[in-house]
C-alpha cells in the first residue's frame, strides 16, 4: 500500500479559475505526483468518495443546496480543508449579487435579459436543479475551513508552497506570494 | 511633513525599551521610521501634516492605553511599546474589519495594487477576516462629470473630506449622517469644476478604490501597479 498522502479539489460557485492555477504548477506535478494520489476532483472525474481524504481544496463559494451538500460531504470527508481564492474565502464576484433581491436576480437574468427569445422566458425550476441561495455565502461561513489561499486566482506558487507544507506537515507561510487579485 | 527643526528640543524616549533621540513634538510614526521601525499607516501618509487618526491602524501603547502613532506627538520619557505580537494582532483586526464593513471585491477593483487597504493586508498577512462578511448595501454616485464615488470601498478616512480643496480653496466632499449610515458626500458642482490635475490628486489620495476618474478603467498590468514588487 502506498504511504501517499491523498487530496479531494471541487469546484462550486467558481470559474475553474483556481483549477487551471493548480495546474500552472507546471513541472511540480511530478514531485506532487510522489507525494500524493488525488482522489475525487474534476481532474479525475472520481465523483465520490471512496475512502476518507487528508486534504480537501474548496474552489468557489455557496450559492445553492447542492453547493451546501457538496461542501459538508467534503468537511465530512477531509482531515483538512482548504479554501481556495477570493470565491471560495468571501464569495468573490458571484456575491456581487449579494445586495440584489433574488427575485430581481432571477427575473434579470431569464426574464429580462434581451438574448432570450420571448417565448421562452422563463425562470427555470425542476426538482433536479439546485436551488439557489438567497446571497453567494464564504465556505467558512457553512463549515469549518482549516486553511485560506487568497488570490483570484491563487498563484500556482501560493498552492503549491501551501499543499508541500501541508503534505510534509508544517504550516504553510503564504507571505509574500499571496495577492487578493 | 514632520520636519525636523533645529530649533526643537531634543529628547530622549524609549521605542520599545530602546532609547532613542527624538525632536520634541516629532510624527511618533515618522521617528519610528526614521529608527527602523515601520508602523503601518493607512490614513496617514507622509507630508500630510496633522492626522485626523480616523483608521488606527498605528496603534501603539503608551502607558498601558492603545494610542494612534500617527496622532502622537514626541515628549521627553515617552515609553512607547509598538511591535509585539498582541498590538500586530490588533492592528489586523482593525483591517480585517474594514474588509468585511465595505464590499472588497479586489479582482474586479480598478486601484488593485494600488490600494493601501490591500497593500496592508497583505503586509499583516490576512488569509480571511476573523469576522462576518456583513455586505453592506451601499450605492455608487456616478452624477459627477469627472470622477465617481464607489461607497462599497470607501473606508471613511477623511483623507478627502480633511486634505482636499478645489481650486477656490472650498471642500468637495464631506460627511453625512452618523453612526453606520455615516458616508462621504460628493458636491457635484465643485467635483465638475475640478481640474484633470486636481481630479488626477484626489484620485491618488484615495487609499482605496472609492474615488475614482471616470473613464480610466485599468491603467496599469498587473506586474508594474503601485504595490506589485
Amino acid at each position: 500500500m502506498t504511504n501517499k498522502k491523498s487530496v479531494a479539489t471541487i469546484s462550486l460557485a467558481g470559474c475553474f479559475g483556481c483549477h487551471m492555477s493548480f495546474c500552472d504548477i507546471d513541472e511540480r506535478f511530478v514531485d506532487l505526483v510522489e507525494l500524493v494520489e488525488i482522489h475525487k476532483s474534476p481532474l479525475t472525474d472520481i465523483k465520490g468518495f471512496e475512502k476518507r481524504v487528508d486534504i480537501g481544496l474548496i474552489e468557489g463559494g455557496v450559492c445553492n443546496d447542492e453547493n451546501v451538500e457538496v461542501l459538508k460531504s467534503f468537511r465530512e470527508n477531509c482531515d483538512i480543508l482548504i479554501s481556495l481564492g477570493e470565491c471560495a474565502i468571501m464569495g468573490g464576484l458571484p456575491a456581487l449579487r449579494n445586495n440584489i433581491p433574488l427575485k430581481d436576480c432571477l427575473e434579470e437574468a431569464y426574464l429580462r435579459v434581451p438574448t432570450t427569445p420571448h417565448s421562452q422566458n422563463i425562470i427555470p425550476h425542476h426538482e433536479d436543479i439546485p436551488k439557489i441561495l438567497d446571497k453567494v455565502y464564504p465556505c467558512h461561513e457553512v463549515v469549518k475551513i482549516d486553511y485560506f489561499i487568497p488570490g483570484c486566482p491563487p498563484s500556482a506558487d501560493s498552492i503549491w508552497i501551501a499543499l508541500e507544507a501541508l503534505i510534509k506537515g508544517k504550516e504553510p507561510q503564504l507571505a509574500g506570494v499571496m495577492s487578493y487579485d | 511633513m514632520n520636519k525636523l527643526s533645529k530649533n526643537t528640543k531634543k529628547i530622549n524616549i524609549l521605542l520599545d525599551g530602546k532609547e532613542v533621540e527624538a525632536q520634541e513634538g516629532e510624527n511618533i510614526v515618522e521617528l519610528a521610521k526614521r529608527h527602523g521601525i515601520d508602523i503601518p499607516v493607512l490614513c496617514y501618509y507622509e507630508g500630510m501634516g496633522e492626522c485626523l487618526g480616523t483608521c488606527r491602524v498605528c496603534t501603539i501603547r503608551w502607558k498601558r492605553h492603545h494610542v494612534s502613532a500617527c496622532t502622537l506627538k514626541a515628549e521627553e520619557g515617552m515609553d512607547l511599546t509598538i511591535e509585539t505580537e498582541d498590538l500586530k494582532d490588533l492592528r489586523k483586526a482593525l483591517i480585517e474589519l474594514l474588509f468585511v464593513e465595505g464590499n472588497h471585491f479586489c479582482p474586479s477593483c480598478e486601484k488593485s495594487g494600488d490600494c493601501d487597504l490591500q497593500h496592508l493586508g497583505l503586509k499583516l498577512e490576512m488569509t480571511v477576516p476573523r469576522f462576518h462578511y456583513r455586505f453592506n448595501n451601499r450605492s455608487i454616485n456616478f452624477d459627477a462629470d469627472k470622477i465617481l464615488f464607489e461607497h462599497n470601498r470607501c473606508i471613511l478616512c477623511k483623507r478627502c473630506t480633511h486634505k482636499f480643496e478645489d481650486d477656490n480653496g472650498e471642500r468637495v466632499f464631506a460627511f453625512k449622517g452618523k453612526g453606520s449610515n455615516l458616508s462621504v458626500e460628493m458636491n457635484i458642482e465643485r467635483a465638475n469644476g475640478l481640474s484633470e490635475e486636481l481630479v488626477d490628486q484626489v484620485v491618488e489620495l484615495c487609499p482605496v478604490g472609492a474615488i475614482l476618474k471616470k473613464g480610466k478603467g485599468f491603467d496599469r498590468p498587473i506586474g508594474k501597479r503601485k504595490y506589485d514588487e
